[in-house]
C-alpha cells in the first residue's frame, strides 16, 4: 500500500478527473502502478520521476514498437531522457484512454511518429516508422527498393500540398477517415 | 455586468474543454486553477442585488449536478463486469477477438433487461397473486400423464411438470384482474411481449448510431490504403510478446503484398474461366441451401407423425430429430461453403463477406423452414381443438340441463370435476414454446460440445501427441485452432433471434438465455485463452461492428414478423393461457380501453385507427424519409466540393510559388512593349515579404513585385525571385523615374489583390 506520502490527495484527484479522460478508479490504479515503479528513496520526493527503463518494463508497453517514442513524447524532463512524472503518466493514459477524442489521439500519434521532432513527417521519419513496424530481425525488414516504393506511395496518398512531408493537418485528415484508429490506439492498465 | 457574466461563462466552458487540449498537465493544472479562482471570485459578485439568493442557489445546484454526474459515471464504469477478463484476451489476441467478447457482454446486458421486464411484470404477479398449481385445469398435469410427470426423460423434454409451470404460456390464467392490486395480467402479458421487441429495437438502433458516428466514412475504399497500414495498423492493446511477433509478421506481409499489388496491374488471366467457376460455386451453394431447407421440412413433418405415436416406442434420436438435424446443418454447412468458395478466388475480405452472407442465408432459411413446418402443426392443433371445444361445450350444456331437470333449480354450481380430469384442448402456444426451448437447449449443447471437442481436445492431442508423432503437429496439420470470430458472432445473433421469437410463448426462455450467456462468457474466455492461438493473418473487417449490428437488426425484424402475425390472426387456445376465450389476442387491449379507461380515450383511439388518419401519417413519414435522404446527399456533395476546393487552393499555392519566374518573365517582356505598366500582375510571394519589405521607404514600392524587381530593365534580376526578398540592389540602382508615379499609384491596389495569398502583409497599409 505504501506510506501516506504516496497516497493521492483528494483535491488533486478531483482536478485530475476534470483534466483527463480517466475515471476515478483509473487514476487511482495509475497511481498505484506508478508508485510500484518508484524505487524506495524516490517515494518521498514531492514529484518523483521514473526513469525510462522502468516505464518500459510495464507489460502494457513492453511489446510496443513505439515504446521509446511514447516515453519521449510524454516526458517533461529537461534532460530529454524520457523519464516520466506522475502527471506525465496520467497524460499518457488519458491520451490513450477509451474516451479520448480523435483530435487528441491523432495529435499525439503525430508526435510519436515524428522521430526527429521537427513538426513534420518526412521520408526519414516514415522510414524509421516502417522499420519499427516490421520488427527487429533482418529477415522481416523490407528491401531498400520496397521501402522507397512504399514511402512514395504513402506520400502520394497523404501529402496534399505536395511538399514531400506530411504535416499535422494532413495527418489528421488521413486519420479521421480511418475507422480502426480510435479503437486500436488504446492502452488500458 | 453582462460582460462579466459572459466572461464567467467563457471560463466555465474553458474548464469543460481543458482535457481536450494537447498540453502538458502542468499547464492545464495552472489554467484550471486560474479559471476556477476567477469563477469563484466573480460568481459571488454576480449574485448581488435582486435575485441574489436564487442565483446562488442555481449555482450551487449546478455544481452539485456536475459532481453527481461525475460520480454516477464513475459508478457506471465500476459496474461493467468482466473488464479484466476482456482486457486479458485483448492483450493476447488483439482487438478483433476481444470485440466478440464485448459483443457478448452487450447481449448479456440486453437480455438481462428483457428478463427483468418479463420476470417482474408477468411471471412474478402470476406467481404471487395468481392461483397456485393444481387449482384449475390449465395449471394441472392431466390425469393420463400424471404417473410419468416426474420422470427425468419427460422433464428433459419439457413435458410433465415442466410443461405446466410458469415457463410456458399455458400456465397463465385469463382473469382480467388478479390479486389485491387488481393487476391486469393478460394486458401486461401482451404489452410485455410487444415491448420486448420495442426495447430491443431501440437499443440496437441507438448502438448503431453511436458506432456509425465514431467510424467515420471508412475512406473511399483504397484511397488511403498505404497510409492506413502505416499509421493505424498497430494494435496498442497487445501486451504479449508472442502476439506482437505475429503482428509484426502480418504487417510485413501486408506491406509486401500491397507493394506488389500496386506495381502489377490487375492481370485478369482467364476471365471466362473465373466467371464460370464463380457461377458454378454459387449454383452448388444454392443447391446445398435448398437441400438443407428441404431436410428440415421433412424432419419436422416426421416429428409430427412421431408425436402421434406412443412416446415410449421412440428412441432419443427420433424424439429430438429436429433439433439434432438443425444443429448438425449449422455445423457442417459453413466449412462446406468455405471449401466451395475456394473456387471463386476472391480477395479475402470480399470472400469473408460472401461467406458471412451465405451462412446468414443458411441460418435464415433453416429458421424459416422450421417456422413454416411448425405453423402447419399449429393449424393441425387448431383443428383438433375445435372438435374438443365443441365436445366440452356440449358436455357442459348436458350437465346443466341434467342438473336443472333433476334438482329443479336455476342456480347451478359448476361441475365438480377434479382439475386433472377435465378434457383439455391441445394448447398450441405451449407446444410452440416447447419447440423453441428445445431448440435453444440443443443449440447450447452443440456449441459447448464443439468447443470442447473441436478446440480443447484438439489442443490436448496436438500438445501431448507431438512428442511421439512423425510430423510436427503444432506447425503442420492440425495445429492449434484459431478463434472463429464471425462464426461465433453469427451464432450469437441467431440465438438471440430464436429467443425473440420464442419469448412470447415461453416466458422462461429469456431467463434461460441469461444463464446461457453468463456461462458462455466464462467458458469461452477460458477456452480461448487455453486452446487458441492468435490469428496468423490479421486483417480487420473494419466496419464489422456496424455490420453485425445491421444483421442483428435484420434478425430482429424477421423474428418480429411471426409473433405479430400470431397476435393478429391466429385465435388463442380456448382453455389455456392469458388470452383464452377471446377471439384474437389483441382483443385484450380493446377490452381494457372500453372498460377501464375513460370514454374519451376510447374515442381518441377510434379516431386514431381510422384509415383516413393513418394513410396521411404514413405518407408524411415517407416524405420525411425522402427529404432527409436528399439532405444527407447534399451534405455529402458539399463535403466533396470543400475537399476539392482545399486541394485546389493548395495546388494554386504550389503553382504560384513554382511558376512565378515563368509568368513574371513573360509579363516582363510584355511590360517593355507597353507604356502602361499595369499589366504586371501585382501578385507576389506572400511568405517572406512583410518584414523584408519595410526596409527603406523607397523599397516598398519596388518590393511589391519581388519578381518584377525594378522596372522593365531589371530583367536579369528575375533569378532570385519567388520567396526571396526583393533585390535591394535593384531598388537602389534604378531611380524609379518613369516608374515613380505609377509605382505610387500602384501602392494601394496590390494590397487587396495580395489578400488572395496566404500571408496578407498587414503592414502594407
Amino acid at each position: 500500500m505504501g506510506t501516506t506520502a504516496s497516497q493521492l490527495r483528494k483535491d488533486l484527484l478531483s482536478e485530475y478527473q476534470e483534466l483527463t479522460f480517466l475515471t476515478k478508479q483509473e487514476i487511482i490504479l495509475a497511481h498505484k502502478r506508478f508508485s510500484e515503479l518508484l524505487s524506495k528513496e524516490d517515494r518521498n520526493i514531492p514529484t518523483p520521476r521514473v526513469p525510462m527503463e522502468k516505464v518500459l518494463s510495464l507489460p502494457e508497453l513492453k511489446s510496443n514498437p513505439f515504446r521509446k517514442r511514447i516515453c519521449h513524447v510524454f516526458s517533461t524532463s529537461d534532460m530529454k531522457d524520457g523519464s516520466l512524472t506522475f502527471e506525465d503518466f496520467l497524460d499518457l493514459l488519458s491520451a490513450f484512454s477509451d474516451s479520448a477524442t480523435l483530435e487528441i489521439k491523432s495529435h499525439y500519434a503525430f508526435r510519436i511518429f515524428d522521430f526527429d521532432d521537427d513538426g513534420t513527417l518526412d521520408g526519414g521519419d516514415l522510414e524509421k516508422l516502417v522499420n519499427c513496424l516490421t520488427g527487429e530481425t533482418d529477415d522481416t525488414r523490407l528491401t531498400t527498393e520496397e521501402m522507397r516504393q512504399l514511402i512514395s506511395n504513402i506520400l502520394e496518398e497523404s501529402d496534399i500540398d505536395k511538399d514531400g512531408t506530411v504535416n499535422l493537418s494532413e495527418f489528421q485528415h488521413v486519420i479521421s477517415r480511418s475507422p480502426d484508429f480510435v479503437s486500436s490506439f488504446k492502452i488500458v492498465l | 455586468m453582462a460582460s462579466l457574466k459572459e466572461e464567467v461563462e467563457e471560463k466555465k466552458k474553458l474548464i469543460a474543454t481543458l482535457r481536450n487540449k494537447p498540453w502538458r498537465m502542468k499547464r492545464r493544472l495552472k489554467l484550471l486553477k486560474e479559471c476556477q479562482a476567477f469563477v469563484e471570485e466573480f460568481e459571488g459578485a454576480l449574485g448581488k442585488g435582486k435575485g441574489r439568493k436564487l442565483y446562488a442557489y442555481k449555482v450551487m445546484m449546478a455544481k452539485k449536478m456536475i459532481k453527481f454526474n461525475r460520480d454516477f459515471d464513475n459508478f457506471k464504469t465500476a459496474c461493467i463486469p468482466w473488464e479484466r477478463k476482456i482486457k486479458e484476451v485483448e492483450s493476447h489476441f488483439g482487438s478483433s477477438v476481444a470485440s466478440y467478447f464485448i459483443f457478448l457482454r452487450w447481449m448479456y446486458g440486453l437480455n438481462l433487461v428483457l428478463f427483468a421486464f418479463m420476470f417482474g411484470l408477468v411471471v412474478l404477479p402470476e406467481v404471487m397473486m395468481g392461483l397456485p398449481y393444481g387449482s384449475i385445469p390449465r395449471k394441472t398435469v392431466p390425469r393420463a400423464e400424471q404417473d410419468r410427470a416426474m420422470d427425468i426423460s419427460v422433464l428433459l423434454d419439457f413435458g410433465g411438470y415442466c410443461k405446466y409451470s410458469i415457463l410456458f404460456y399455458g400456465f397463465y390464467n385469463d382473469e382480467r384482474t388478479i390479486g389485491v392490486l387488481q393487476f391486469r395480467l393478460p394486458l401486461s402479458y401482451l404489452l410485455v411481449g410487444v415491448g420486448i421487441f420495442g426495447y430491443s429495437l431501440m437499443v440496437v438502433i441507438r448502438t448503431m448510431a453511436r458506432n456509425s458516428d465514431e467510424g467515420g466514412d471508412g475512406g473511399d475504399d483504397g484511397q488511403f490504403t498505404f497510409a492506413f497500414k502505416m499509421f493505424t495498423s498497430w494494435d496498442y492493446l497487445i501486451g504479449n510478446p508472442e502476439t506482437a511477433d505475429n503482428k509484426y509478421a502480418s504487417i510485413t506481409t501486408s506491406f509486401k503484398e500491397s507493394i506488389v499489388d500496386e506495381q502489377e496491374n490487375q492481370k485478369d488471366e482467364n476471365i471466362h474461366l473465373r466467371r464460370f467457376l464463380r457461377v458454378l460455386a454459387n449454383f452448388l451453394i444454392l443447391c446445398s441451401l435448398g437441400g438443407s431447407g428441404f431436410l428440415i421440412y421433412f424432419v419436422v413433418k416426421r416429428s409430427q407423425e412421431f408425436a402421434n405415436l406412443d412416446q415410449d416406442d421412440l428412441s432419443w434420436f427420433e424424439k429430438n430429430e429436429v433439433e439434432f438435424v438443425m444443429s448438425l446443418l449449422g455445423l457442417v454447412c459453413p466449412p462446406l461453403f468455405e471449401t466451395i468458395a475456394e473456387l471463386e478466388e476472391y480477395h479475402p475480405r470480399i470472400a469473408l463477406k460472401w461467406q458471412l452472407g451465405r451462412i446468414f442465408a443458411l441460418f435464415l432459411g433453416n429458421l424459416y423452414t422450421f417456422l413454416f413446418a411448425l405453423f402447419d402443426e399449429v393449424n393441425a392443433k387448431l383443428e383438433k381443438e375445435k372438435s374438443i371445444r365443441n365436445a366440452t361445450i356440449w358436455g357442459l350444456n348436458e350437465y346443466y340441463s341434467n342438473y336443472s331437470s333433476y334438482h329443479n333449480t336455476t342456480d347451478i354450481p359448476p361441475p365438480d370435476i377434479h382439475p386433472a380430469d377435465v378434457i383439455r384442448g391441445p394448447c398450441w402456444e405451449t407446444a410452440v414454446g416447447i419447440e423453441f426451448v428445445k431448440l435453444t437447449v440443443s443449440d447450447i449443447q452443440v456449441t459447448y460440445m464443439t468447443i470442447l471437442i473441436g478446440d480443447f481436445l484438439r489442443a490436448m492431442i496436438v500438445r501431448f501427441l507431438n512428442y511421439c508423432w512423425c510430423w510436427d503437429l503444432e506447425a503442420g496439420f492440425p495445429s492449434y485452432g484459431e478463434f472463429d470470430i464471425s462464426g461465433n458472432v453469427l451464432g450469437l445473433i441467431f440465438n438471440q433471434g430464436m429467443i425473440w421469437m420464442g419469448a412470447f410463448y415461453a416466458p422462461g426462455l429469456v431467463g434461460l438465455n441469461v444463464l446461457r450467456l453468463l456461462t458462455s462468457m466464462y467458458y469461452q474466455c477460458w477456452a480461448v485463452m487455453s486452446c487458441n492461438v492468435p490469428h496468423e493473418r490479421v486483417f480487420k473487417a473494419s466496419k464489422s461492428n456496424n455490420f453485425y449490428m445491421g444483421l442483428l437488426l435484420l434478425v430482429l425484424f424477421l423474428s418480429l414478423l411471426p409473433v405479430v402475425y400470431t397476435i393478429m390472426t391466429l385465435p388463442p387456445s380456448f382453455d389455456c393461457g392469458p388470452f383464452s376465450g377471446r377471439e384474437q389476442m389483441y382483443n385484450v387491449v380493446m377490452e381494457t380501453i372500453e372498460n377501464d379507461l375513460p370514454a374519451f380515450i376510447g374515442n381518441i383511439f377510434t379516431y386514431a385507427t381510422n384509415p383516413g388518419l393513418i394513410l396521411p401519417a404514413v405518407l408524411l413519414m415517407v416524405l420525411a424519409i425522402y427529404y432527409l435522404n436528399a439532405t444527407s446527399k447534399n451534405y455529402q456533395n458539399a463535403n466533396l466540393e470543400l475537399k476539392k476546393k482545399m486541394q485546389m487552393a493548395r495546388d494554386e499555392e504550389k503553382n504560384r510559388r513554382n511558376n512565378k519566374e515563368n509568368t513574371n518573365q513573360v509579363m516582363q517582356d510584355l511590360e517593355d512593349l507597353l507604356p502602361n505598366r499595369s499589366l504586371l500582375p501585382p501578385a507576389a510571394a506572400e511568405e517572406k515579404p512583410p518584414p523584408v519589405r519595410e526596409k527603406g521607404s523607397k523599397s516598398p514600392k519596388v518590393a511589391k513585385r519581388p519578381g518584377a524587381a525594378a522596372n522593365g530593365k531589371g530583367i536579369n534580376i528575375q533569378k532570385d525571385v519567388s520567396l526571396a526578398a526583393p533585390n535591394p540592389k535593384a531598388a537602389v540602382t534604378h531611380p524609379p523615374g518613369p516608374r515613380g508615379p505609377s509605382g505610387n499609384a500602384r501602392g494601394p491596389p496590390p494590397g487587396p489583390a495580395r489578400g488572395r495569398g496566404r500571408g496578407t502583409p498587414p503592414s502594407r497599409r
